[in-house]
């Protein structure tokens, strides 16, 4: 278990201001944010690169704060893999094992590059090595000494995303093994698809901390939703108008709920999924029909993302077709539909 | 001017530059006869001066070499308060004039100073000894050491230490494991520069030793004493000794780079 107690760091302008939360043994913990936000420094201090100005870090049920790095158990695997280039990978793997008996490092080298696919790389030097098997030698050589806690910075980044796929399956069947993960990056599908904890770290603070389901249903604050690519996470208060509940929103939209109670302040959310364009008022069960200018058509991975503006702005999300067929494009006038149920109401 | 008008005259200037280097140099392998240069390789105080002069030059780079180098990591690695002034300080011997830097050296290793009186305690003294030549030879060359190492230090990326620390490695281990074998290409090179340039002093090791005579202030005294036609075969052995040991030592790192 690595547990966090009040950390601070003030780093030459970045800083990590008062940093708790605990990764349970088993875990597959996520943190998340954008980059600035301080993630590699609060992993570099919690691997011992840096120290912590205040604040106590246990893995493990000892305090680890002021220990020097080579004595903490932490793996850190870095963002560009840090493999020594002047090794073979045999002995990069063989690195931490430095003292142990001949035949266990042998051993531990032959079953740990079976598990990761690098059999056929031991003999061979770093730099005749792709990127995808620079990562697993980098994991296998932090591995190898059975870290309480595997640190991994942005393993995924600068990735194309048939190696991605290949390298979170690795990731996933790690975990599985029964490894404590700690994995930063700032990609919300990377925290989706792998962590079973979040934290959601801005401006060197944790906004959220929770499962990924919590995090990505009921985000906090507007930055977080937005970050986990939520679109359209508006501030309002619930109104009743002829008995039925609506959010107002600053800008005076009233939206239609499914049901609430008034005066409560907080946030709708709507996922853009869930919002129908059409070319005039439909007649349909949506109970929420507004009217609107598009504002802009921003292509996406799966589609396109197209921004009206309604009083609010509110993203659509629709495929190339759907966009054809309607011809939509920038300026124009388009109506929005979408059911009362889908609109969820957040409290402050 | 066109541009290749330019090229062949900058090219023409380069061609002046290297006469200007090989035409000295090369006269004066001529300038013997083969026969006078091979008495004069037998003769023995001029084998001593050269056993002499690459002993001392190499010791003291080996010598000071075990403090420079950790030193130069400090230096790569460590911002500390007055880095600039300790930077500018280690350059010092590069630009005081030679006999002017023996004379400071002369002025801390003399009979009446405590290493001086240390020196005698022990049984010898600097002044005239090889020990006192390598002094003065490290003196005036351990600045292109330094800086080589620095260099090599500072091309050596922090991440590779500190991810051997996160390995479990101590900072001793990481510093001969991963630094410096990481850096060693340009340690070496700074060690063959020190080395060479103290082979070549004669300022500053002329002021503390006349004897035990150093193959360049052995060219001078030939020179002074009896004139040109005495001083140039030393000179031709002298140099064509420094170019095969040069040469040899070129070979060794190729060969080892391939391995």
């Amino acid at each position: 278990m690595l547990k966090l107690t009040g950390i601070n760091k003030d780093l030459r302008g970045f800083c990590i201001k008062d940093i708790s939360f605990t990764v349970e043994d088993g875990d597959y913990f996520i943190l998340l944010g954008p980059s600035g936000a301080g993630k590699s420094i609060l992993l570099e201090t919690i691997a011992g690169l840096l120290r912590s100005d205040s604040g106590t870090i246990e893995l493990g049920g000892r305090d680890i704060t002021k220990l020097p790095i080579q004595q903490r158990k932490v793996g850190l695997v870095f963002q560009d893999h840090a493999i020594f280039p002047h090794m073979k990978v045999r002995k990069n793997l063989a690195y931490a094992l430095h003292g142990h008996p001949h035949e266990e490092i042998k051993n531990k080298i032959e079953g740990l590059s079976a598990k990761l696919g690098i059999e056929d790389l031991l003999e061979r030097y770093p730099s005749s090595l792709s990127g995808g098997e620079l990562q697993r030698v980098a994991l296998a050589r932090t591995l190898i000494q059975e870290p309480e806690i595997l640190l991994l910075d942005e393993p995924l980044a600068s990735m194309d995303s048939r190696l991605k796929t290949e390298i979170r399956v690795l990731l996933r069947q790690i975990h599985r093994g029964g490894q404590t993960i700690m994995h930063v990056t700032h990609d919300y599908e990377e925290a989706l698809s792998l962590g079973n904890r979040i934290a959601v770290m801005d401006h060197g603070s944790i906004l959220q901390y929770g499962t990924p389901d919590e995090v990505f249903h009921h985000p906090r604050n507007g930055f977080v939703a937005h970050f986990i690519g939520i679109r359209n996470f508006i501030p309002a208060k619930i109104k009743m108008y002829g008995g039925l509940p609506f959010a107002e929103t600053r800008e005076g939209i009233k939206i239609r709920l499914g049901s609430g109670q008034e005066n409560l302040e907080g946030f709708v959310m709507i996922r853009g999924e869930d919002i129908v364009l059409s070319a005039a008022a439909l007649d349909s069960s949506a109970s929420n029909v507004f009217e609107g200018k598009v504002e802009e058509v921003i292509e996406t991975p799966n589609g396109f993302d197209i921004c009206v503006d309604a009083g609010e702005k509110l993203h659509s999300l629709i495929t190339g077709i759907s966009r054809d067929k309607l011809g939509i494009r920038e300026g124009m006038q388009i109506w929005l539909n979408f059911k009362a149920t889908a609109v969820k109401f957040i409290e402050e | 001017m066109k541009r290749q008008t330019l090229q062949w005259v900058f090219s023409l200037l380069g061609a002046i530059i290297l006469l200007f280097i090989l035409a000295p140099v090369l006269g004066l392998l001529f300038s013997s006869s083969p026969l006078k240069l091979f008495e004069t390789a037998k003769d023995p105080e001029v084998k001593n001066s050269i056993m002499l002069t690459l002993g001392t030059s190499m010791g003291g780079t080996l010598l000071f070499a075990l403090a420079a180098v950790p030193f130069s990591w400090i230096l790569a690695r460590y911002r500390f308060p007055l880095k600039k002034l300790v930077t500018a300080i280690i350059d010092l011997p590069v630009v005081i004039p030679h006999s002017a830097a023996g004379i400071a050296v002369l002025g801390f290793i003399s009979r009446d100073t405590w290493l001086g009186k240390a020196s005698t305690a022990a049984g010898f003294n600097f002044v005239g000894h090889p020990a006192g030549i390598m002094i003065a030879m490290a003196f005036v060359s351990l600045p292109y050491l330094i800086n080589a190492a620095r260099d090599g230090f500072i091309s050596v990326p922090e991440r590779l230490e500190k991810a051997a620390l996160t390995l479990g490695a101590s900072p001793v281990r990481v510093f001969f494991t991963i630094s410096l074998p990481l850096a060693w290409k340009n340690i070496l090179s700074g060690l063959i520069l020190m080395f060479a340039r103290g082979m070549s002093e004669f300022g500053a090791v002329v002021i503390i030793a006349y004897h035990p005579m150093i193959t360049p202030v052995l060219i001078y005294e030939r020179f002074t004493s009896f004139g040109l036609k005495y001083a140039q075969p030393v000179s031709v052995i002298f140099i064509l000794v420094v170019l095969v040991f040069f040469m040899m030592i070129r070979l060794l790192l190729s060969s080892s780079k391939k391995n």
